[in-house]
């Protein structure tokens, strides 16, 4: 526990108050923030893994990751290979680095996906109420009962081969990457939606909402300038939760084959097949099942963290 | 500074509201006129209809639940119930504006207020961001606020009650408004507070030859500001007289009501406040009848049958009652 304890006489110290200027929403929220100690191990454990997905890029090629070597399959951890070697000869190391970056990826244009979805079907609803907020509602709660896993298989295959390989900043990757990042967006949005619409339909009963309207403000503005930046606290807790979510659905669809191609590596499809081997090659899905794991838990106490330091009126509970 | 060009006539207006149990009768059929640079107060007690006659004359009843069943809102001759929606965001804060009840919760909290301050000036004057942080630091000024410069970072959380009244004030008047409408401003604030946001809203308008109208609940307040004041009640003008009038010569029974629940220095100590028996009426039942009568206590069978008009009973002063309350009997 950090106390805070005075370091100089109150008297003193009163002055120096008085002048400077009171805290800000975002140190106070640092304030919060920092005193969580399950937040910030998942904050440093979050950075280290960013440090070891990009920047162990310089260590490796991409060709290291996707080089197949048959003579060298199913090695054990050695010097060479210290996460050992895959089924046909690829290094361990190499791919989960390269797949890290694509799992990171993934996690974060997913929740920007969803995000996009979500904070606009939940911000019209709750804006503008009445019929269009029943007609988003139910379709809200009709994408919300149908099983999650069951529909993002159903889509991922639907698109399967359907996107060609993508060039990027001198990498090729798989198509299916977008199908993935598309699929998991437009299925994850619905609870972000409803606690989009909860927070519009609180905030706009505002009187700062009628007062920005008695000043000529346009609806647009309202809801961009006035509203959104009020409901901001509860998206950030959900996005970065959201983050975790896509990254362990993308490790799901691709454990179960439709999700990211080969020769393109992610956490996920690393450990398709990898059961065959539980007992015979553990390092197969150790590694990466064990980097799938501590992301999900950073990205959990780091939300968590986020939700304590930005709302604090949920600390109760 | 005074004229008599007619700046807002109302005619007739109604609001109601549709909700589940019924019609709310909000506003039943008000009338009244206001000319450039004159102070109206309007005064009756809470839910009478105040508040919702000047928001429905900015057009700010969302609607539905509320509807505006008739009448018209005549801003230098244009109906400003007809108009489109962007047409009237364009006349809020710039033609007419508003300052509310509470100034704790009138300012958005995420925005600073140098941002909430120049938005009407960006919007409706179209000034860059410089001149629009030189206007918002002139305006800060003029309504008293120290070091303006500085404050202008600052968020609605580092302002005090009377700081945050003064900079809805800022606000209401970036644009230079012909008629500002004050919805209670002084009810949230402590007294010394109330009488030095009183004297302000009365130098702006004398600097500016602005029209204002004052509702509040506070007949003391209104002796010092006002030319004009309506009585509400129950949606309905009762009375409408000038200021001098309505304190040394009121008419309706309601009017009478309220000045003696006034407290007063010239009266003895320890005298408690005389209080109007009864509530005002439920506006879910359509009226009928006079709506004061069942609280009157000069009420007679008429009163309770039919509603009066309201007519004149000089050039400056108009009435709705059956009675002659220097007599107690019908007019």
């Amino acid at each position: 526990m950090e106390t805070t304890a005075p370091n100089a006489p109150a008297s003193i110290a009163s002055l120096d108050e008085l002048e400077a200027p009171p805290l800000s929403l975002g140190q106070l929220t640092w304030r919060r923030f920092r005193r969580h100690r399950m937040a910030i191990f998942g904050a440093v454990t979050l950075i280290l893994m960013v440090l070891y997905a990009f920047g162990g890029a310089l260590f490796f090629s991409e060709a290291d990751a996707n080089r197949i070597d048959t003579g060298a399959r199913l090695q054990a951890p050695t010097q060479e290979h210290p996460m050992g070697t895959d089924t046909v000869g690829r290094d361990i190391l190499a791919r989960t680095i390269y797949g890290g970056q694509i799992s990171i990826l993934i996690g974060l244009t997913a929740m920007l996906v969803e995000l996009l979805i979500g904070v606009t079907i939940g911000a019209m609803a709750g804006f503008f109420g009445g019929k269009l907020d029943s007609v988003l509602m139910r379709f809200t709660e009709a994408v919300l009962v149908i099983p999650q896993i069951f529909l993002l298989l159903v889509i991922a295959k639907y698109f399967a081969q359907t996107i060609p390989n993508i060039k990027l900043m001198g990498r090729t990757f798989s198509g299916s990457v977008v199908v993935i990042v598309f699929v998991i967006g437009i299925t994850s949005w619905p609870y972000l939606a409803r606690i989009v619409r909860s927070q519009f339909l609180s905030l706009k009963e505002n009187d700062f909402i009628l007062a920005a309207r008695a000043t000529g403000t346009s609806t647009r503005e309202i809801i961009l300038r006035h509203i959104l930046p009020n409901s901001i606290a509860p998206i950030i807790v959900a996005g970065t939760l959201g983050v975790a979510s896509a990254i362990t659905l993308e490790a799901y669809i691709s454990f179960l084959g439709m999700g990211v191609r080969p020769p393109t590596a992610t956490w996920g499809n690393m450990l398709e097949g990898a059961y065959n081997y539980v007992e015979s090659a553990w390092w197969l899905w150790f590694f990466p099942g064990l980097l799938i794991a501590l992301i999900v838990l950073a990205i959990n106490f780091l939300g968590d963290g986020l939700r304590d330091a930005l709302d604090p009126h949920s600390r109760a509970a | 500074m005074k004229n008599d060009n007619l700046l807002l006539d109302v005619q007739d207006l109604r609001t109601v509201f549709h909700i589940a149990e019924g019609t709310v009768h909000a506003v039943n059929g008000v009338s009244f006129k206001l000319n450039e640079c004159e102070t109206l107060a309007v005064v009756g007690e809470s839910g009478c209809g105040k508040s919702v006659t000047m928001m429905s004359v900015m057009r700010l009843i969302p609607v539905p639940p509320g509807d505006y069943a008739s009448g018209k809102v005549l801003y230098r001759e244009r109906d400003l119930l007809q108009v489109s929606e962007n047409e009237m965001e364009n006349v809020r804060g710039k033609e007419i504006a508003m300052v509310f009840q509470d100034p704790m919760t009138a300012l958005n909290p995420v925005l600073s207020i140098g941002r909430q301050l120049t938005e009407p000036l960006r919007v409706h004057l179209g000034l860059d961001k410089e001149n629009a942080q030189q206007r918002a630091i002139e305006l800060l000024e003029q309504v008293g606020i120290p070091d303006p410069a500085r404050r202008l970072s600052d968020y609605p959380h580092q302002f005090s009650g009377g700081m945050r009244q003064r900079a809805m004030i800022a606000m209401a008047l970036a644009c230079a408004p012909s008629l500002l409408i004050a919805d209670e401003p002084t009810t949230a604030l402590d007294v010394t507070i109330q009488a030095q946001i009183t004297e302000l809203v009365e130098r702006l308008r004398d600097q500016l030859c602005m029209a204002v109208i004052w509702i509040t609940h506070d007949l003391g307040v209104v002796a010092g500001l006002a030319e004009r004041v309506i009585v509400m009640y129950s949606g309905f003008i009762v009375e409408e007289a000038n200021v001098e009038a309505i304190y040394e010569n009121p008419q309706h029974p309601y009017t009478l009501a309220l000045l003696e629940a006034l407290p007063r220095v010239d009266r003895r100590r320890h005298q408690r406040l005389k209080s109007i028996p009864g509530a005002p009426p439920n506006l879910l039942i359509a009226p009928h009848g006079c709506p004061f009568a069942p609280r009157c206590e000069y009420a007679y069978d008429r009163c309770r049958e039919e509603n009066p008009p309201l007519l004149p009973i000089s050039p400056t002063h108009k009435l709705a009652c059956w009675v002659d309350v220097s007599t107690g009997k019908p007019r």
